[in-house]
């Protein structure tokens, strides 16, 4: 007997929560990419994020996919539809389902779940592939299409997409089409035959994803490293930056290979230990040729030593940080943006070092790119800090553009016809041009000029080992110069103002942006105005100051405990503590725009 | 004053190369080391070795760590580029420099400090890897700038100058190295200029990772009676295997060898390597009879000096890397950046 429904089921096209409740290493991640893939070629904005465990296999993972018409792409932090395929989480993915929610479960073993206003919907998906697959293995990954099958018809989407993807994917091993296909009809065909469908919550095709890609930032900085112009990678693996790696591996083996001899114009070193990964790419820079290194937070605090003679030496050199959940070895799989203050000052003595903080994927390969522009021209390290929430998903954003016209900046370096042509003797460090940037020359060079002894103890001009305080005194002051001129060549903040005047300010930077700006619009239209400004870079210029000088109160929204981003504000600008204030999220989720908007409408009362 | 040039003046007789220039033009910074310290005596050395060989020093690019041995590189070679990096990281340095530009001989100075303790998981894996470096370890048994603390390569229960013994076995760097592979491994003495030149003469025409673990005596802390890293020690226990010349490409053998075979190892740029066996049995190029000979002379209190082992065919790290011969830091946008086009093929892919 049916029974009575006692509550209003979900009913939303475009705009709703799907979270995937997988066993870890269970080959679900593909199906669910596929799913989201599929959004996104409907041409609905869709964010998917890996909710994933430190684990190879076994323990509960999760894969929560945001569809939002009006774009807002941040993490939601509520459940519409759960596709829950995992016993073991059964309890959590019931619990913070909506209230009219759907739960998808496998009910080749049936159970109860204890609430009464959700619709549960149930297809027996492991019998169904029993009966259709004989090995044991495709059983159990044809599951995971099968649910993606039935999803498709449940929310009503286009089954033609999702032929044209498979065939996609599989283009190189043709004979996994057929059987993915075969998967993808098991599960829809249970739901034409056995269910109501759709359910409240359906997709239909929209345009909003003309001129976009679906790319992750990790992959994005990689591509970035390569049209960048960087030669050597030097890296450890180490989650959630190992991608960053592979990725310019990928890219480098697509375009960097000499067709003539098939010979590489690329070096990728796996090294034994961060310590030894940064050092590589500090050798290989010091030689000419552009390096980075990839890591997270316990990379860096490995690097720091390495940092500091960068800084000192000025040698220049790329350091990716895909910030994790810290401190120590933290949450290795999950997002924060704790590093902050780690990168700023990292290493022991008076450092200070260049930061370049994305927004997105797009940007980690603009970014990526600059960065060695940046490093180069200012001969020390520069940092460009994501975190694992853009590294490692897939995001929407703007397909990538480069503009041909586009040269490398290699900074002021003295080649053999300027060495040859120079009548006064090479001083590594004499600051000629007084912008705190002084000539480099690569080794080998030229037979009798431009040597110099690279080194991190206390030098002079000549690069000669030093023990005089006042030298070493000023060469400290012109590396505060040379940051100064840093601060203007680093991206401009990005402003966006209210219509209204005396609102107050917030500052933001990096993963943050897409859950901001639906905070903001949220509030908005509660009356809440704000101005925004999205910090790009560290040393902070101009604009900067300006706009935190313009307004009574500002928010500094980041992900991390301790405000370290109020932090450098306070440090580097000398801004009072009671004008900044601090709006800290450091769950190791993404941020929520709820979560902002709650925070800034229990505060902005103070002022009106 | 922390730093004293040289003077220039030097006598217009001294003996030219063939770049017309003379030894002298091969030296560094006066030395801030004590008198009669090892280090120096390998620095003279490798001045000699470069004299010998004509080679540029602009093509050179001196590496180091920390410690005494690691000012070393500032004391020869003024007209190449230095880089003293910091503790035990030579190697990474060395690795990335190697890859950035395949075309320059690169040496390495390091110490025992420098590479048996705090740098050997560098030292360990620059040698698997086979960078293509000449690296010198000189190895007092002492941390000597600290004051004369034991070093991971100081015998067991040789005493420190306090009399204290230490109760730890010493790591031996060159069983290490030839173990992990290393193609090229040579022990020497400081004090034993007609060994040493030679053997960093081979290494620096070897192509690969050449180990010279050279004894140079810390006369500050560790040249005491009781030490076995002193001068009067390693003289009275030296063993060398070999009596070592070192032929340059194109130059005749002279055989000034009386007694005993002479083996010749033909070098990566088609120099020699002749070796006058003093044991008949030792062949270099034998990994395991390098590591018993080893262990066996220093079982009977014995410093086995010499080439040890070679390998002159193992492919080195920019072979393995398959990069190609044009210095990857000569490369421009052109051939660098992928450009617009393939940009939007990439976006395509993507979509």
């Amino acid at each position: 007997m049916e029974k009575l429904q006692t509550f209003d089921s979900l009913v939303s096209k475009n705009d709703f929560v799907i979270k995937f409740a997988n066993v870890n290493g269970s080959g679900s991640a593909s199906a669910n990419q596929l799913f989201a893939k599929a959004v996104f070629r409907m041409g609905i904005p869709v964010s998917p994020k890996n909710i994933f465990p430190s684990n190879i296999q076994g323990l509960p993972t999760w894969f929560e996919i945001r569809i939002n018409k009006d774009g807002y792409l941040g993490s939601k932090g509520s459940v519409d539809l759960s596709v829950a395929m995992n016993p073991q989480s059964y309890n959590q993915d019931v619990e913070e389902l909506n209230s009219g929610g759907y739960l998808l479960y496998d009910s080749s073993w049936k159970r109860n779940f204890y609430r009464d206003d959700i619709n549960v919907i149930e297809i027996p998906l492991t019998s169904l592939c029993v009966e259709s697959f004989t090995n044991a293995k495709q059983r159990a990954l044809f599951k995971n299409i099968a649910y993606v099958g039935a999803l498709s018809v449940l929310l009503d989407m286009e089954y033609e997409i999702f032929e044209e993807l498979i065939s996609e994917q599989f283009a190189s091993k043709k004979n996994l089409i057929e059987p993915n296909l075969k998967a993808l009809n098991i599960g829809r065909d249970y739901v034409l035959n056995n269910l109501p469908y759709p359910i409240g919550l359906t997709l239909e095709r929209m345009d909003k994803n003309d001129g976009k890609i679906l790319i992750s930032g990790n992959e994005a900085a990689g591509l970035g490293a390569v049209y960048g112009g960087a030669t050597i990678c030097a890296w450890y693996p180490i989650t959630p930056s190992t991608s960053l790696a592979e990725g310019f591996e990928k890219y480098a083996k697509k375009f960097r290979v000499d067709e003539k001899t098939g010979k590489n114009l690329y070096a990728s070193v796996q090294a034994e230990d961060e310590l030894s990964a940064i050092g590589m790419a500090i050798g290989a820079n010091w030689n000419g040729a552009r390096s980075f290194t990839a890591t997270s937070g316990p990379g860096i605090s490995l690097m720091s030593e390495f940092l500091g003679l960068a800084y000192f030496a000025e040698v220049p050199v790329v350091v990716f940080d895909v910030q994790r959940g810290g401190p120590s070895t933290g949450m290795p799989t999950k997002t924060q943006q704790s590093d902050i203050l780690a990168c700023a000052y990292a290493s022991h003595g008076d450092t200070k070092h260049v930061m370049l903080l994305p927004e997105d994927p797009k940007e980690c390969f603009e970014f990526s790119a600059m960065a060695f522009d940046l490093a180069d021209r200012l001969q020390t390290p520069v940092f460009v800090v994501t975190d694992l929430d853009m590294g490692m998903n897939d995001w929407v954003v703007d397909e990538l553009e480069w503009d041909d016209s586009r040269k490398f900046d290699r900074g002021k370096v003295l080649d053999f016809e300027a060495l040859e042509k120079m009548e006064e003797k090479f001083g590594r460090y004499h600051d000629v041009d007084g912008d705190g940037i002084c000539y480099r020359t690569y080794p080998g060079a030229h037979p009798s000029k431009g040597a110099y002894f690279t080194r991190g103890t206390s030098h002079d001009e000549y690069a000669r080992y030093s023990e005089d305080g006042e030298i070493n005194a000023t060469n400290l002051r012109r590396l505060v110069q040379k940051f100064k001129t840093a601060s203007e060549l680093v991206p401009d903040p990005e402003i966006i103002l209210s219509d209204k005047k005396n609102c107050s300010g917030v500052i933001y930077y990096g993963s943050t942006s897409a859950a901001m700006l639906e905070a903001r619009d949220m509030l908005k239209e509660e009356g809440i105005e704000l101005d925004l400004m999205r910090v790009k870079a560290f040393p902070f210029n101009l604009d900067v100051w300006d706009f935190i000088e313009k307004h009574d109160y500002v928010y500094v929204v980041e992900q991390n405990r301790d405000s370290q981003m109020r932090t450098l504000l306070m440090a580097e600008g000398g801004i009072s503590a009671e004008k900044l204030r601090s709006l800290v999220w450091f769950n190791g989720q993404p941020i929520e725009a709820n979560f902002i908007a709650k925070k800034i409408r229990e505060r902005e009362p103070e002022k009106i | 004053m922390t730093y004293i040039q040289k003077p220039i003046n030097h006598h217009p007789n001294l003996k030219k190369n063939k770049l017309g220039l003379t030894r002298r033009d091969y030296e560094g910074a006066v030395s801030s080391l004590c008198a009669g310290c090892g280090h120096d005596s390998i620095s003279a050395a490798i001045i000699d070795a470069c004299f010998e060989l004509n080679i540029e020093a602009y093509k050179v690019a001196k590496l180091s760590g920390i410690g005494c041995s690691s000012k070393a590189p500032a004391y020869f070679l003024n007209d190449s580029h230095g880089f003293n990096s910091v503790h035990g990281r030579m190697p990474s340095i060395a690795t990335g420099a190697s890859c950035a530009n395949d075309d320059l001989l690169y040496i390495g100075v390091s110490g025992d400090g420098d590479s048996a303790s705090i740098g050997m998981g560098q030292f360990v894996h620059a040698i698997r890897r086979q960078v293509d470096m000449t690296y010198i370890v000189e190895n007092n048994g002492t941390y000597g700038l600290t004051k004369g603390q034991f070093s991971a390569t100081n015998d067991k229960d040789s005493p420190n100058k306090y009399g204290e013994e230490n109760p730890f076995p010493p790591v031996d760097l060159t069983a290490l190295a030839i173990q992990l592979g290393a193609s090229y491994v040579a022990r020497s003495f400081s004090g034993d200029r007609d060994q040493l030149v030679p053997l960093i003469m081979g290494a620096f025409q070897h192509k690969g990772f050449a180990l010279l673990d050279i004894i140079s005596p810390c006369v500050t802390f560790n040249n005491h009676d009781a030490s076995t890293k002193s001068y009067d020690h390693i003289r009275e226990h030296n063993d060398a295997l070999g009596k070592v010349d070192f032929v340059p490409l194109g130059r005749e053998i002279i055989a000034n060898y009386e007694e005993g075979e002479t083996v010749e190892v033909n070098l990566h740029d088609g120099s020699k390597m002749s070796l006058e066996k003093l044991d008949n049995s030792y062949d270099p190029t034998d990994a395991n009879l390098a590591l018993n000979t080893v262990r066996e002379k220093n079982d009977e209190g014995k410093v086995a000096t010499g080439l040890l082992y070679i390998d002159t065919k193992a492919p080195d790290l920019y072979e393995t890397l398959n990069a190609i011969d044009k210095p990857l830091n000569t490369l421009n946008e052109k051939e660098l950046c992928p450009g617009s086009d393939k940009l939007k093929t990439i976006n395509q892919g993507l979509n």
